[in-house]
Order: structure tokens, then C-alpha cells, then sequence
């Protein structure tokens, strides 16, 4: 191993052997991966600040602008405060998104080639990818999370706990997504383009800005089919069980999305959310496993 | 390395055609051929990133579909197109690369500062590589390659886009580090000087492969030397060559060009014989470009040409 020399080299000759593949190789794969994810998040400090402007303008331009024709149906809540988990989520799906985006990039310079032919298994660089996604966007979330008390949502150490875990299962869920994209989709334009039109619709129809009871039927049934409605929710659960409210404002605001007239429990949605993550990470593995 | 009957083909076209080589261990091996010859394809079947659709491949003593992460153990890449991330450092991109290959802890520090220390880049170890010049990015990408200790080494048209002087930097790096490791080298290229570089070489024209030898012994089956002379009046001196000597000249380079067996032999006869003032005259010895214009029927460049148009339906395949 290191320092063994040779009859020829001058220099000791650090000879290296490769060992077999084993689960501990794996994972360093999806160690050395996610660390990679990590650095070159470190490195683009543009990028953290450029994707806090939009959850920043929602949550100070838009909420506090229209928190003035809104006050008469938020019965005394602060717009801000009731839009405040749809924004967290906001911030955390396009951070997401733009972690996943990196692996067209890799395609299209070659780096994608170079973890190709490496002797791991593709599944630990699909995860280590998704990994590292979820705590580059996790990262964003902290910063949305640092931001609480500005709106008025408590800093309540189980509150803290139970929105970060959200974002982190959230962040995650989005990545595999945008990986299993990725898969199929090899160019950026194309990458970029899908993402918007993803994105938007999952944003808006989650009931980030508005409550989700009492809504037009058709309404109703696209939030209840977006996926980014089953994270919403139990956040904004988890913020008005510690607000002190009246039970009126509480009903109107934060009603829970409900299964033919029956309230989805939180673990169940966090659940939901899970196991969409999961499949997506499954199909992701399995599409990069391919070979030619 | 062992190679039967290897053929891939995508959709309508056939990029390689059923092929047969050995390469023996420590030997440089080369594959010569114009763009779109399936150099590069047969490459990625080597490494294992395509599958074949038929025949079978052994690297290092591991069949490339079967045993693939064996294979992969065991090689060191070097792609047409460089594979680095160019927003880590050099030392970042090889630290990710032992990490991969689960190069064992401790030597991942003595090894990597060898393999930089080689290709002269241990003083810019920290730097992006972005910052890097097309030279530096290649050299790292071989030190990267070596990096684990392959047993083969695959060089993908490894100096491609690079200017002379820098091309003949990375033949001397390839060099010394084949001389330290003593590991196999399989390589691509259409440069006929980087031809000279390997014990043998393979010429690949249209997916198949048309002759396996030494450099030496594909010159010596050319048989004759090139003869360039400058006369004052060519048509002349080509009509005279045909008539005293039967030989077929042509004018190429604005000079006339035929090729005779022992041409340095030749001259004093030439000279004495042809009735045609000579202004200068000379005699080459047969290089690659002769040895592959003599096996298919074209030169290097014109094949490149023809094989662009080639591969047209296939880029506009790609696209859709």
C-alpha cells in the first residue's frame, strides 16, 4: 500500500489497491457526493442570496401589502403569519429544484461520465445527490426559519423542531423528484422549462396563500392531488397550535385538508409526503442504473 | 485484454462491426482511425458505460458485461472531453475521485501529491480548476486517472484540441508514468505522430478493424519511400517517370509525389535517367499517413471529411 517502493521509481511509489465493492465503499460514494453538493453550494454565495428574494418578496412585499384588504378575514392573524409556511415551502422546493438541476449540468460537462464508470453502485449516487439536495435546501429553510418572529410565529422550540423536520422531509421528496427528472431530461433549457411548469402549480394550488376549506370543487380536488399540499399543511398546523387565537380565526385559517369531509391527520400527510419521496427516489435509482 | 467478435450497433447504424484484438499486459496499444471510425464507442464498451450488442469483451481478466465493477476496478479513464468539476480544486476533484474508488484512507494523501507531483500540478492544488488552461485540465484528468492504480489505462483521443507543444508535454507525463507503474495503455487517436508512441497499433476504418501491427512492421508493409521532386515542368517529368520507370506519380503539395522501394537508392538514377531538370528533390521513409492511405485507399483527413457526413443522421437522431 502507500510508500511501497519499486525497482524503477526513483520516488517511493504509493501504490494503491482498489478493493472490492462493498457496502462501506457505497458509502463513501454517497458521502463524498452529498460533501460534493455541499461545497459547491458553499462556493455560489449568489445563489443563496438570489433564491431568499422571491420567499422574501412574497413574504414582506406581497403579505404585508395585501395584509391590509385581507385583515377583515384573517380575524386579527397577520396575513404574514398565515402565509408563512406556504413561503418556508416555496423557498425550500426551488432550492430543491435547483440542487437537482446540477446533475443536467454535470451531464452536459462530462462530470456525470466521471461518477458513471466509478465501481459504486448508481443507487449511492443517486442518493448521495438527493442527500445532498435536501441539505442544501434544508440550509435555505433555516435561514426562512431564523426569520419567524419577524411575522409573528414563535420561536417554540417543538415548533422549530417540527417545521424543520418538514422542510428537511420536504426538501428531500423535492430532490428525488427533480433527480428522476433529470434522468430523462439531458438538456438544461428543457430541465428549466419542466421546472416552471412544474413549480408554479404545485405552489399556488397548495394553499400556501389561501386557506384550503370551502374552496370550488374543482379547486379543491387540484390541492388535494398536489403533493406540496400535504407539507403545507401540517406546517401551518404546527405554527397555529402555537398561536393564541380565537377558535373562529383558527377555523377559518387553518382548517386542514380533509379527505371527503374527514381531517387528514399530520403523520399522515408528512407520510404521504414520504413515501412520494421514496418512490421517486426509487425511479430515479432505477433509471440511472440503465446501462446503454 | 481480450476482445471477440465486439460489435454495437444504434438503431440503423452500425458503429462497430464485429471486432478481435488482444492486448497484452504492459503493452501501449493504439487505435487509429478517423472521426466516427468507432474508436470511441469500443472504448465506452471497454469501460463498461455501453453494453454490446454482440461479441465479448475482457479487461483485465473481466468480462465488461458480467463482472463490470471488476472492470471498473481495475481501469483509469481518460474521456475526449474533460469530466472535471470545475468549481472544486484539483485536489478536490481527486479526493473525490479516491473516494469513489474507495482508495484506502491513508494513502489517499502520499498518493495524490505523487500523482500531482508527476503531472507538475502539486503547486496549483488548491486552485479551481476552472482557472486551468486545456493542458493543466488534461494533465489533471491523467494523474486522476492513475490516481487508484488502474491496470489498464484508457486514453480517449487524450490530446485532442491541444496545441503541439502541449501534446508533446503530456506524451512525456504519459510516458514517465507508464514507466513507474508499468500498467497497460489503450488508447485512441488521428494523430499519426501519437501513433509512433505504442507497441501496436490497431487501424480502424468504417467500425471495423483493418490491420493490427507494430509501427515499424505497418511501415515496412508499405514497402516504398516517398519521393518528392520539384521539376520546372511537371507533366513532363510525370509522363517520363511512367515511361523509364513505370512508376505512378501524382502531383500533391504542388510537388511530384510518387513512392519507390530504397528511394534513397533511387535518387542517382533518377537524376541520371529522367531528362527532366530536378530542382530539388526528397526522400521520406513511409509514415503512418502512408501506411493508412495504403490500407484504406484515403487519407486520414479525407476519410474525417466523408465520415462527417456519416455521422449527420446520426447527431440529428440525437437531437430529437
Amino acid at each position: 500500500m502507500a510508500g511501497e517502493a519499486t525497482a524503477t521509481g526513483t520516488a517511493p511509489v504509493a501504490r494503491v489497491r482498489v478493493p472490492a465493492r462493498s457496502w462501506r465503499g457505497d458509502a463513501r460514494a454517497v458521502k463524498i457526493v452529498w460533501q460534493r453538493e455541499l461545497i459547491r453550494f458553499g462556493q455560489d454565495r449568489l445563489r443563496i442570496v438570489t433564491s431568499l428574494v422571491q420567499p422574501f418578496l412574497f413574504l414582506f412585499v406581497l403579505g404585508t401589502g395585501l395584509s391590509r384588504i385581507a385583515s377583515a378575514g384573517t380575524h386579527g392573524v397577520d396575513l404574514r403569519t398565515f402565509v408563512y409556511p406556504g413561503v418556508l415551502c416555496m423557498a425550500v422546493l426551488f432550492t430543491a429544484m435547483f440542487s437537482a438541476a446540477s446533475l443536467v449540468w454535470d451531464r452536459e460537462f462530462g462530470f456525470l461520465r466521471e461518477m458513471m464508470v466509478a465501481p459504486v453502485r448508481r443507487s449511492s449516487l443517486v442518493i448521495g445527490k438527493c442527500l445532498g439536495g435536501a441539505t442544501v435546501a434544508s440550509i435555505q429553510g433555516v435561514i426562512v426559519i431564523a426569520l419567524a418572529g419577524l411575522v409573528g410565529v414563535p420561536y417554540a422550540p417543538t415548533l422549530l423542531l417540527g417545521v424543520f423536520a418538514l422542510q428537511l422531509l420536504l426538501a428531500f421528496a423535492i430532490t428525488a423528484f427533480g433527480v428522476m427528472a433529470a434522468a430523462r431530461i439531458t438538456q438544461m433549457q428543457s430541465f428549466m422549462a419542466l421546472m416552471q411548469m412544474v413549480m408554479m402549480p404545485m405552489f399556488f394550488l397548495a394553499g400556501a396563500l389561501f386557506p384550503v376549506s370551502g374552496l370550488p370543487r374543482w379547486l379543491e380536488l387540484l390541492n388535494r392531488l398536489d403533493p406540496l399540499t400535504y407539507a403545507v399543511d401540517p406546517m401551518r398546523r404546527i405554527v397555529f397550535t402555537h398561536l393564541d387565537i380565537s377558535p373562529a380565526a383558527r377555523h377559518a385559517l387553518d382548517p386542514g385538508v380533509t379527505w371527503f369531509g374527514w381531517r387528514v391527520p399530520g403523520a399522515l400527510e408528512a407520510a404521504v409526503v414520504a413515501l412520494l419521496g421514496a418512490l421517486m427516489l426509487a425511479i430515479a435509482i432505477v433509471e440511472f442504473s440503465r446501462a446503454e | 485484454m481480450q476482445v471477440r467478435g465486439l460489435a454495437k450497433r444504434y438503431g440503423d447504424l452500425e458503429a462497430v462491426r464485429g471486432i478481435d484484438f488482444d492486448v497484452a499486459p504492459g503493452e501501449t496499444f493504439g487505435f487509429l482511425g478517423p472521426n466516427g471510425a468507432g474508436k470511441s464507442t469500443t472504448i465506452n464498451v471497454l469501460c463498461t458505460l455501453v453494453r454490446p450488442t454482440a461479441g465479448s469483451a475482457r479487461v483485465a481478466g473481466h468480462d465488461v458485461v458480467s463482472e463490470r465493477d471488476d472492470v471498473r476496478r481495475n481501469i483509469g479513464l481518460v474521456f475526449q472531453d474533460t469530466t472535471l468539476d470545475g468549481y472544486l480544486s484539483a485536489e478536490q476533484n481527486l479526493r473525490l475521485h479516491a473516494e469513489l474508488y474507495g482508495v484506502p484512507r491513508d494513502a489517499v494523501g502520499p498518493r495524490m501529491r505523487q500523482v500531482l507531483d508527476m503531472v507538475g500540478l502539486w503547486e496549483r492544488r488548491a486552485s479551481r480548476v476552472m482557472t486551468f488552461s486545456g493542458g493543466m485540465k488534461r494533465r489533471l484528468e491523467i494523474a486522476r486517472g492513475f490516481l487508484h492504480s488502474p491496470r489498464v489505462l484508457f486514453l480517449d483521443e487524450p490530446t485532442i484540441g491541444l496545441d503541439p507543444q502541449t501534446r508533446h508535454h503530456i506524451w512525456t507525463y504519459i510516458r514517465e508514468l507508464k514507466r513507474r507503474e508499468d500498467i497497460t495503455i489503450f488508447l485512441t487517436t488521428h494523430y499519426m505522430d501519437e501513433a509512433e508512441y505504442c507497441d501496436r497499433i490497431a487501424i480502424m476504418d468504417h467500425g471495423r478493424i483493418i490491420v493490427i501491427d507494430t509501427p515499424a512492421a505497418l511501415k515496412a508493409s508499405v514497402g516504398t519511400d516517398r519521393v518528392q521532386i520539384q521539376t520546372d515542368d511537371d507533366a513532363a517529368a510525370i509522363a517520363a517517370l511512367q515511361e523509364r520507370f513505370g512508376l505512378e506519380a501524382t502531383v500533391a503539395e504542388g510537388q511530384v509525389t510518387f513512392g519507390v522501394a530504397e528511394g534513397d537508392q533511387f535518387v542517382p538514377r533518377l537524376f541520371a535517367e529522367l531528362g527532366v531538370p530536378i530542382r530539388a528533390v526528397r526522400v521520406a521513409r513511409p509514415s503512418l499517413d502512408d501506411v493508412f492511405m495504403s490500407y484504406t485507399g484515403t487519407t486520414i483527413r479525407d476519410a474525417e471529411a466523408t465520415a462527417t457526413d456519416r455521422l449527420r443522421p446520426m447527431a440529428r437522431m440525437m437531437a430529437r
